[in-house]
């Protein structure tokens, strides 16, 4: 005779957006809970006040609130750019070398021609140069993926360290004072290549981009004849070819596209925030943009929530860290914690665990 | 329009309402007093950890509590920078410091932005020039270190060369340094020279590792050196990366910042480090009494900012410790100069002029490193010594 398991497991059939969003917070909740026993195990802190400082670092005073939104257009940027290269199942962990680079070519457009052209030019062409940028380190890996089926993860990691040495490269020439090995903040009396405020706001410029390509790629995606090329690609190279879609065609034009945001992510860096380049210009935002494209499942407006609540514990991480001296890491493990029981909880939406009947 | 006025003009208002009283002559309250620091590291790294231990330091010495100490960990060389700079200003701040060299544009920025706060910079080039009041730089007169530990490295090759070891032009010493620019350039040569007044013979090589902290990049570099025939190592970098190559090949070392036996009980010499807490006690006395800060600060032997870890009774050569006690008094007296142009020549010349920033560095037969800007200055390639930049 066969064993019956204790729990049966089985596939959803469907499942109502009420149920959906439940599960999700009893996992946020859930979670929550599991850190503050882990804080309190391993430090004898009150858990709340760990909550209340993490709050405070990330929204405590109009500043952080704009860091933190600052810093959320960002990854959110670059997790757009991802989006469609995904969907397609292409692995593009490359994210990290597309921002450097476009990075780069809008410091170089800075530095060149910072003198050389009126503000309003040199920031278009700063933009320009730095989709570029992105474009072509995208579209790289695409073409051979395209062509002789390379393999992406391999081809797109490797870029980034080829980014890196780039950037190393360019600072040789950049740096200042020389030797120093920093580039320092570029044109800090002119100004020259600094997006401007917008509605009297610093990063009112750098919210404005980002939020019109969430739209647009939101249609893009979900809307467009592109749209569906992607996720037929994505679905089966086969079934796409059987359709009449060609191939190579929305492999290497996806690709551009992709590498094109994250390249205008770094020009958004440059130009909207830290007005230097270094090595460090991506700051590994290229991977946690990743799991925020995965876990937003593409949607753009999710992408959104998702890149706020990641943000908000690494800026809240910092503020723990000068509050109550516990590393940084501290709230690698928090937020680790919480993704953990995130992810897990998509489990119990696909699938439904059961006592099994006797 | 006047809606916009009558708005800013309020918001002006209250910003000046809230700002944190400081004028000339007029100190801070020690209970009111607001410290913030900014760190490019943490207490796991060497030079970060220097930092931290100065600050403790001030914060006994003048009878604060832990409370009115705000300290930032692990802030790059970007933006993050100048958002925590304007944060501890934000916060009430009356002065705030910065310890790593890529720091200083972002804290300019802040410095621009907020005049009523006191910003210092450490290891800087540019509060003189950039004319802001509240923006100071602070070093030490790390030369001057160098030079002894200089000193207990060649009194060790003299050991080697009468043991019979080694002969005296083998006497090669190797330096593994962060970047190729002023500060190590400077601090190697004082390094040099120390270990030269008594070692005659010596020379040296440099690598580069072009990082600050890097333990893997410092251990290859200075096991690269240790091949290449150097006998004795010495470091410009923040880590124990070169001490613990040395412990392994059984070669003399000299560390920096931080006493290296615990990785290198045979063979770490002792290391040249500063005391930061000297200036932070200065800087933040000085914003009790309401008195202004240096714009360039910079004090070596003399006042306690610079000093020896303990000499390594196992390691360092006989009657190192005599010799030591009277290089330092006649540093602290004045008798000697550490960039004495009689003893070091460049390109087989004596150096009689140098001039940096419109200066005159060179007089009365001695380069003046330090004393007209807190960052070293001497950049000049000596003979004797092989700089390589890979």
């Amino acid at each position: 005779m066969k064993k019956e398991p204790f729990l049966k497991m089985s596939r959803r059939e469907k499942i109502s957006w009420q149920k959906r969003l439940m599960i999700r917070i009893a996992a946020l909740l859930l979670s929550l809970l599991v850190c503050a026993g882990v804080i309190f195990l391993l430090v004898r802190m009150n858990p709340f006040d760990v909550y209340k400082a993490i709050w405070d670092g990330a929204l405590g005073s109009e500043r952080r609130i704009w860091i933190t939104i600052r810093d959320t257009m960002i990854l959110l940027c670059i997790a757009i750019g991802l989006a469609p290269a995904f969907k397609m199942r292409f692995w593009n962990i490359g994210a990290e070398g597309q921002i450097l680079v476009g990075g780069a070519c809008a410091a170089a457009a800075m530095i060149y021609a910072g003198d050389k052209m009126p503000p309003v030019l040199l920031l278009v062409v700063m933009f320009v140069c730095s989709a570029l940028g992105g474009m072509v380190w995208g579209m790289i890996p695409a073409v051979f993926k395209a062509y002789w089926n390379t393999n992406e993860t391999l081809f797109t990691l490797m870029l980034n360290y080829v980014a890196m040495q780039i950037v190393t490269f360019c600072i040789v020439f950049w740096e200042n004072p020389k030797g120093s090995n920093t580039v320092g903040i570029i044109n800090q009396s002119t100004q020259a290549g600094w997006l401007p405020e917008l509605f009297g706001q610093k990063y009112g410029w750098n919210v404005l981009i980002v939020l019109v390509f969430t739209v647009v790629m939101f249609i893009y995606l979900k809307y467009s004849k592109h749209g569906y090329e992607i996720s037929v690609v994505g679905e089966s190279e086969n079934t796409a070819r059987y359709a009449g879609i060609r191939v190579r065609k929305v492999i290497i034009r996806t690709m551009a596209i992709s590498g094109a945001i994250c390249g205008i992510a770094g020009f958004v860096i440059v130009s909207g925030a830290s007005h230097t380049i270094s090595t460090a210009t991506a700051d590994g935002r290229g991977f946690t943009a990743i799991i925020v494209a995965w876990l937003s499942k593409f949607n753009t407006f999710i992408m959104l929530a998702v890149s706020f609540g990641i943000v908000f514990m690494q800026q809240g991480a910092v503020q723990i860290a000068t509050q109550y001296g516990l590393n940084e890491n501290a709230s690698d493990v928090i937020l680790g914690i919480i993704l953990f029981f995130l992810i897990g909880a998509e489990f119990f939406i696909n699938y439904k665990v059961e006592r099994a009947k006797k | 329009m006047k809606k916009a006025l009558a708005v800013g003009l309020a918001a002006a208002m209250a910003v000046s309402m809230t700002a944190p009283v400081y004028a000339e002559g007029e100190g801070v309250a020690k209970e009111d007093l607001k410290i913030g620091i900014i760190y490019i590291g943490d207490e796991n790294e060497g030079y970060s950890a220097a930092h931290m231990a100065g600050i403790d330091e001030m914060v006994k010495n003048l009878g604060l509590e832990d409370s009115q100490v705000i300290e930032k960990t692990l802030i790059g060389e970007n933006e993050a920078c100048y958002d925590a700079a304007a944060d501890l200003a934000d916060q009430g701040c009356q002065i705030v410091f910065a310890n790593s060299f890529g720091h200083e544009t972002y804290i300019l920025e802040a410095a621009g932005e907020y005049p009523e706060v006191q910003f210092c910079h450490a290891t800087g080039t540019q509060a003189k020039a950039s004319g802001l009041e509240n923006m100071h730089n602070y070093f030490t007169n790390i030369y001057e270190s160098r030079y002894v530990s200089g000193v207990v490295a060649g009194l060790k090759l003299n050991e080697m060369i009468e043991a019979g070891e080694l002969t005296e032009d083998k006497a090669k010493m190797g330096y593994v340094g962060a970047f190729p620019y002023a500060e190590v350039i400077s601090g190697y040569t004082s390094f040099y020279l120390g270990a030269k007044s008594v070692c005659p013979s010596v020379t040296m090589e440099v690598k580069y590792t072009n990082s600050w902290a890097s333990f893997d990049l410092e251990k290859e570099c200075a096991d690269a050196l240790i091949s290449d025939g150097c006998v004795l190592i010495s470091q410009h970098a923040d880590t124990t990366g070169a001490p613990t190559a040395c412990e392994a090949a059984g070669v003399p070392c000299v560390g920096y910042n931080i006493d290296m036996t615990s990785v290198a009980p045979n063979t770490a010499l002792t290391s040249a480090s500063i005391d930061w807490g000297v200036y932070y006690t200065y800087a933040v006395q000085s914003m009790i009494d309401g008195t202004p800060i240096d714009v360039d600060w910079c004090k070596g032997f003399s006042e306690g900012a610079d000093k020896l870890t303990p000499l390594n009774e196992n390691a360092v050569a006989e009657g190192t410790e005599e010799k030591v006690k009277e290089v330092e008094d006649s540093i602290i007296d004045g008798s000697l100069h550490v960039f004495d142009t009689s003893t070091f020549t460049v390109d087989g010349e004596e150096v009689t002029t140098y001039e940096k920033d419109g200066t005159e560095y060179v007089s009365d037969g001695y380069f003046h490193e330090s004393e007209y800007a807190s960052a070293p200055a001497f950049d000049l390639a000596i003979d004797g010594i092989t700089s390589i930049v890979e």
